[in-house]
């Protein structure tokens, strides 16, 4: 589909037409018959998959199948924390990658996905999380992510309306990436849609993927609610649904889908222009640009798939972050909603081949997936096209039968 | 919030008072056993987006561990069993055939 460009001259051009001349941002296509690549789930990591497949291996044969709207996963429900520092190397490889992609994406995409790098500070609030984020701080100067130290009083200039003084958990310090942030998730799936469709694939809304089918250990194709397809090549990247899907393919994950919340107060003045992670009292929290102060904390404990969270989590998570931000304690709370995220043992994702022949998986980013759309897509699509792919190396499904694990259990230690 | 019978004490114990941890009927395998085997065992999991049977502990009361059939898409309690038992009880999984008529079955 041929889409004209989004630009200033664009915005004064249609101004002249009182603005009825603009066009559909992607297709509506119903499905053909066959692809040489399926993508199930039209969260950020299947759409950023298509639309490598198509800009770095010309493979543009391809539909994305989504059983709701494009977004509507975790993509559309996450708090937005953009960040790269990870402990292990093949994590910073991959997250960092992604980050790199999100300071140039509204460009690649020529569409506005708000990438904001405000600076964003993990608190350490013990000794032990002071030594652990070191740690880290040291990790990442090796591994050339930007990351530094920063003791309370440069943590008080950055967040004026923070009480780093306790009396429980005093604010010790903070592991500070300059260059981490926050930007908008629904943009970020709708500028890839739009690019999918600009190259000819087909994106495909209110369609669910109901089996697989596969011929002698190889894929053949997919079945869905709008009819059957054939495919050379199926990705399966539906986040708290894999389990789902992999029953289907017939093999088994190492993956249990559990709820996660978060939540937006009131709108507000400007009054934290950085993001905040607190996570020995596992709260974090930014301010959007519409003023509402962003919460998230911990997934509740048991296997859920109701998108749906416990209540008493909520309260855990505010009075968490109470001690150290005083002044939310006076804000009415506006919405709270949850999301059903992909947890693995080691906190780590899988990009990975599986015991079929032509299925490929991406999902297990659980609680902090959206920081590494445009990497896991560049990865995921280099292991489709090509059969490997360096920064997907680690994290194949086999890691956890051969003790190969990449234990990010620190860095991810608060669900974000 | 969730509620969930101890089949111990006959509480009826809300889920502040529970510690969830995770599928129940798990396999043991050990030494011996292949590599594939003790990786299911270790790491495999259902995770089905349905009728699941799980192991709880009662942490805050009787402090001890119990299993449970629930449905995880809505999130409907079946009912609790003792962890002693290797498999679900037959009548509970009568009562859930009852409910879901398409459940393919304990296996
Ligand atoms: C409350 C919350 C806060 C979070 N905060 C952060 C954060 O601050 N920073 C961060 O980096 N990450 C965060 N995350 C994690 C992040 O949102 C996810 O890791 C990421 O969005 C996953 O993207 P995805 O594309 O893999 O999955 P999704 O966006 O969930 O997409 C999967 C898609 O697959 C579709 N699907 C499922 N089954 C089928 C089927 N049978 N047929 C067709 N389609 C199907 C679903 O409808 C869905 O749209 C948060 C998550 C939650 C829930
Ligand atoms: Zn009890």
């Amino acid at each position: 589909m041929a889409m004209k460009r989004y630009s200033v001259f664009a915005i004064a051009r249609e101004a002249m037409s009182y603005h009825m001349g603009w066009q559909r941002a992607w297709a509506a296509p119903q499905p053909r018959k066959k692809y040489d690549a399926v993508i199930v789930g039209a969260g950020g990591h299947g759409l950023a998959t298509a639309y490598y497949l198509g800009k770095n291996f010309g493979l543009t044969n391809v539909a994305i199948i989504e059983k709701g709207w494009l977004g509507g996963g975790n993509t559309g429900r996450n708090t937005t924390i953009i960040r790269s520092n990870y402990l292990q190397d093949p994590s910073a490889a991959i997250y960092e990658k992604a980050r790199s992609l999100y300071e140039t994406m509204s460009q690649d995409l020529n569409y506005n996905v708000m990438f904001s790098p405000r600076g964003l500070l993990m608190l350490g609030q013990t000794e032990h999380e002071v030594r652990g984020y070191k740690r880290t701080v040291h990790a990442n100067n090796l591994q050339g992510v930007e990351t530094r130290w920063i003791e309370p009083a440069e943590v008080k200039r950055l967040v004026p309306i923070m009480n780093i003084e306790g009396p429980r958990y005093p604010v010790l310090g903070a592991l500070y990436q300059a260059r981490g942030g926050t930007a908008r998730h629904d943009a970020v799936a709708w500028g890839y849609a739009r690019a999918c469709s600009a190259m000819g694939m087909d994106v495909i809304q209110q369609c669910e993927v109901t089996g697989i089918r596969s011929a002698g250990g190889k894929v053949a194709g997919i079945d869905t609610t709008k009819g059957a397809i054939d495919c050379d090549k199926l990705g399966l990247v539906v986040a708290g649904h894999s389990s789902v899907l992999a029953e289907l393919a017939g093999f088994r994950l190492p993956i249990e889908s559990l709820a996660l919340q978060a939540m937006v107060s009131e709108p507000i003045k400007p009054c934290m222009d950085v993001v905040v992670m607190a996570n020995t009292v596992h709260g974090y929290m930014s301010q959007s640009d519409k003023g509402e102060m962003v919460i998230g904390g911990g997934t509740d404990g048991f296997n859920n798939y109701t998108q749906r969270g416990s209540f008493h989590h909520i309260e855990e998570t505010v009075r968490a972050l109470v001690e150290t931000f005083p002044m939310i304690s006076r804000l009415k709370n506006l919405r709270q909603w949850g999301g059903i995220v992909d947890m693995t043992g080691d906190r780590s994702p899988l990009i990975s081949k599986t015991p079929v022949d032509g299925i490929f998986v991406n999902c297990g980013w659980g609680t902090g997936g959206f920081k590494s759309i445009p990497g896991s897509g560049w990865a995921m699509a280099e292991l489709m096209a090509r059969g490997h792919s360096p920064l997907a190396e680690e994290f194949s499904m086999y890691r956890f039968r051969e003790g190969r694990f990449i234990d990010e259990s620190v860095a991810a230690g608060v669900a974000h | 919030m969730l509620t969930l019978e101890c089949p111990y004490c006959g509480v009826k114990a809300d889920e502040t008072e529970l510690a969830p941890g995770g599928e129940a009927h798990l396999k043991r395998h050990g030494p011996g056993s292949t590599d594939e085997e003790f990786d299911g065992y270790l790491f495999a999991r259902k995770n089905p987006k349905g009728v699941h049977f799980e192991r709880w502990r009662h942490a805050y009361g009787c402090g001890k561990w119990f299993l449970a059939a629930r449905c995880t898409a809505t999130l409907e309690v079946f009912g609790t069993y003792p962890a002693q038992s290797t498999k679900p009880p037959v009548d509970l999984q009568a009562r859930i055939k009852l409910k879901r008529p398409g459940w393919e079955g304990y296996k």
